[in-house]
């Protein structure tokens, strides 16, 4: 195994000051690519040289990790980011205040549709083999009209949370084609590593996951990737570290020492060349335990688009520090926050507002590292090249009621594809 | 006993749901409506088990029939749970922590929250010895709104109660399984300590015993390396 100090010099680990309570921090995760730079800080060494051990604990439900967070048994926990801001929103069955001062970097998901269903987006939309993610929409609003008129069941899609950025991804691109989620298709709850199973078994015609479950379901020859989320929003954020903020505002020191450590095992995870190690250990039982080779592809962003070797490179597919990816940006809340508002989650409030800003907290980052991005923590969103969003529209965090209003389809909307 | 007041309730949510596009789990909100107006007495509340153990499943159910609660019903896959809990109208569910589809429990009552914020997570969260102990015990527990805590918390407690009980009768289960299979390896190095080297039973043992105390490792670990070494020289 590899050691921090064979990546970053050797210095001494020193010890957390009394009075914080024990240096074990015991942290809930799901088993998917996203929560690589937690796991590389327990097990390369990044968490130990801060004096710190990370207690890892693979969960099964985004449910669960909230309430074991809630419950006080795990400290810190990889979490979706809406996460954070619903909790701060008091939605969910079990919110309970808590903060999200580090993002554990941008990419992973993607959208992928049933090989069936994208045949018959191919015949009805003339598709070619690199249609982009907005011309597989509209081709998908096709194929949905064409099964209203003829009395078909619509189809059902999967995504993972009602407070994911899957369910709001899925959301964005479907309505970006036309298609109306709450009433032109179903989406449903499938936990992450049943989504190709789902999906072969006629479950679902589709899901938004993230890795390696994409890939997992194209190599399977199940399905084909039609979207990732780099076509949606380049800049969305994914997954965070959440925490208690009582517990947060009780152990400053450990908090730090925390988000140092987090920071040089994120810096590590963007350096193509660990990705081998990276990869490797992913790969295990006790992570994802998802074939080695897949999770490689996935790092790489070498997408197989379905299993007759279409092939597709995303750049920075994954983004696990570059360009301040972990720097917590309250814009990227209140972001959350209007597709809350979009989907009927809840109804706009400046009281609202405010506390979806607060789930983000970029003044523990800056304490911790002393640095961050030279904009300012909530500006406007998808008005430059390589940052748009993919129909073009522009989050202006200033009037939050009109980014909504301004979107063909949405909850308030009298929208969707004509029966 | 349907009163009126329900139906005017339940409709208003329909009206609202359609007009959200959301279409789930109707009846509960009713369900909710209907105890408010009518009330219930205890034993009535209707009780909804998911465990995917089926064992584990049966002895929660015993334990809430054993404390006069009638309606229980348990289900062991979550496939098709929305239309279950529209038909059941259940005032408490417990599930299991282990239970991957608790994400779509969530997303079920997401879309019923909009409304009247029907459905909570626990009874009580003043209570928290008690959601402490259900988590680290790994039950859960949806409670319609409007329930009174002390009207739930004995069914909470049985509930640890038993996932405590059959946890304990797992590990002591998984001790005894392995306890078995140390012996049989125990046995099997025996027999080949006895046939390769001529030696009696007892010196066999002793000298098993004998290396790992030297060695300072069970001996189910040193009769292994015995059957395995067997296993590549014969």
């Amino acid at each position: 195994m590899l050691s921090a100090e064979n990546q970053t010099g050797s210095k001494g680990a020193p010890s957390v000051s009394k009075g914080e309570g024990p240096k074990v921090l015991r942290a809930g995760f799901i088993p998917l690519v996203d929560a690589s730079v937690l796991i590389a800080a327990a097990e390369f060494g990044f968490a130990a040289k801060e004096g710190l051990t990370l207690d890892l604990v693979k969960d099964v439900s985004w449910a669960n990790v909230r309430d074991r967070l809630a419950f006080r048994q795990f400290d810190i926990a990889h979490m979706l980011s809406p996460m954070p801001v619903a909790s701060m929103l008091g939605l969910g069955s079990n919110p309970s205040p808590t903060i999200a001062p580090f993002s554990l970097g941008k990419g992973g998901n993607a959208i992928t549709l049933s090989v069936q269903l994208f045949e018959r987006m191919r015949e009805v939309g003339e598709l070619s083999e690199t249609a982009t993610a907005l011309e597989n929409a509209k081709a998908l609003a096709k194929v949905v009209q064409t099964m209203k008129a003829g009395g078909e069941a619509l189809p059902t899609f999967g995504m993972t949370y009602p407070f994911s950025s899957h369910n709001y991804e899925f959301r964005y691109w479907l309505a970006a084609g036309g298609i109306d989620p709450d009433r032109d298709v179903k989406l449903v709850v499938v936990p992450p590593p049943l989504t190709s199973d789902a999906l072969a078994a006629g479950g679902i015609d589709g899901f938004c996951v993230g890795a390696p479950w994409n890939m997992v379901a194209s190599e399977r020859g199940l399905g084909r990737i039609v979207a990732a989320k780099q076509d949606i929003w380049p800049s969305a954020p994914e997954k965070v570290i959440g925490m208690r903020p009582d517990w947060a505002q009780s152990h400053p020191e450990i908090v730090s020492r925390l988000l140092v450590a987090l920071d040089a095992a994120a810096r590590w995870c963007d350096e193509a060349d660990n990705h081998d190690a990276l990869a490797e250990l992913l790969a295990d039982a006790r992570y994802i335990a998802a074939p080695v080779e897949i999770i490689r592809h996935v790092l790489a962003g070498e997408f197989s688009l379905d299993a007759k070797g279409n092939r597709r490179v995303i750049a920075d597919y994954f983004t696990f520090h570059r360009g301040f990816a972990n720097y917590p940006r309250p814009g990227h809340a209140l972001w959350i926050y209007s597709q809350m508002i979009r989907w009927g989650q809840l109804e706009f409030s400046e009281a609202g507002m405010r506390a979806a800003a607060t789930a983000y907290r970029p003044d523990l980052y800056r304490a911790a590292l002393g640095a961050g991005p030279a904009e300012s923590d909530i500006g406007i969103e998808g008005d430059r090249d390589g940052f748009r969003f993919m129909d073009g529209h522009v989050f202006d965090p200033s009037d939050i009621k009109a980014y909504v209003a301004n979107f063909p389809v949405g909850s308030a909307q009298a929208s969707g594809l004509d029966d | 006993m349907v009163g009126k007041g329900c139906f005017s309730g339940g409709q208003r949510y329909v009206d609202v749901c359609s007009r959200l596009g959301f279409c789930a789990p109707v009846s509960l909100v009713t369900a909710v409506a209907m105890q408010h107006d009518i009330g219930m007495s205890h034993s009535d509340l209707t009780i909804l088990v998911i465990d995917e153990n089926a064992i584990r499943a049966s002895i929660i159910e015993e334990g809430l029939r054993e404390a006069g609660h009638g309606r229980v019903t348990v289900i062991h896959e979550v496939q098709g749970v929305a239309r279950i809990i529209e038909t059941l109208r259940p005032d408490v569910i417990v599930i299991d922590i282990e239970n991957p589809n608790r994400d779509m429990m969530e997303h079920l009552f997401q879309l019923t929250r909009t409304v009247s914020r029907p459905i909570a997570m626990f009874v009580d969260r003043s209570d928290t010895a008690l959601i402490e102990a259900a988590m680290e015990a790994g039950v859960s527990a949806y409670v319609v709104d409007g329930l009174k805590k002390e009207r739930v918390k004995s069914i909470l407690d049985m509930a640890v109660s038993r996932f405590n009980a059959f946890s304990r009768l797992q590990r002591e289960l998984a001790e005894a399984k392995s306890a078995l299979e140390e012996r049989k390896v125990v046995e099997r190095a025996k027999g080949i300590l006895m046939k390769m080297r001529g030696l009696s039973e007892e010196d066999a043992f002793a000298l098993l015993r004998q290396t790992a105390m030297n060695e300072k490792k069970k001996m189910s670990e040193i009769a292994q390396s015995v059957v395995t070494a067997a296993g590549l020289l014969m």
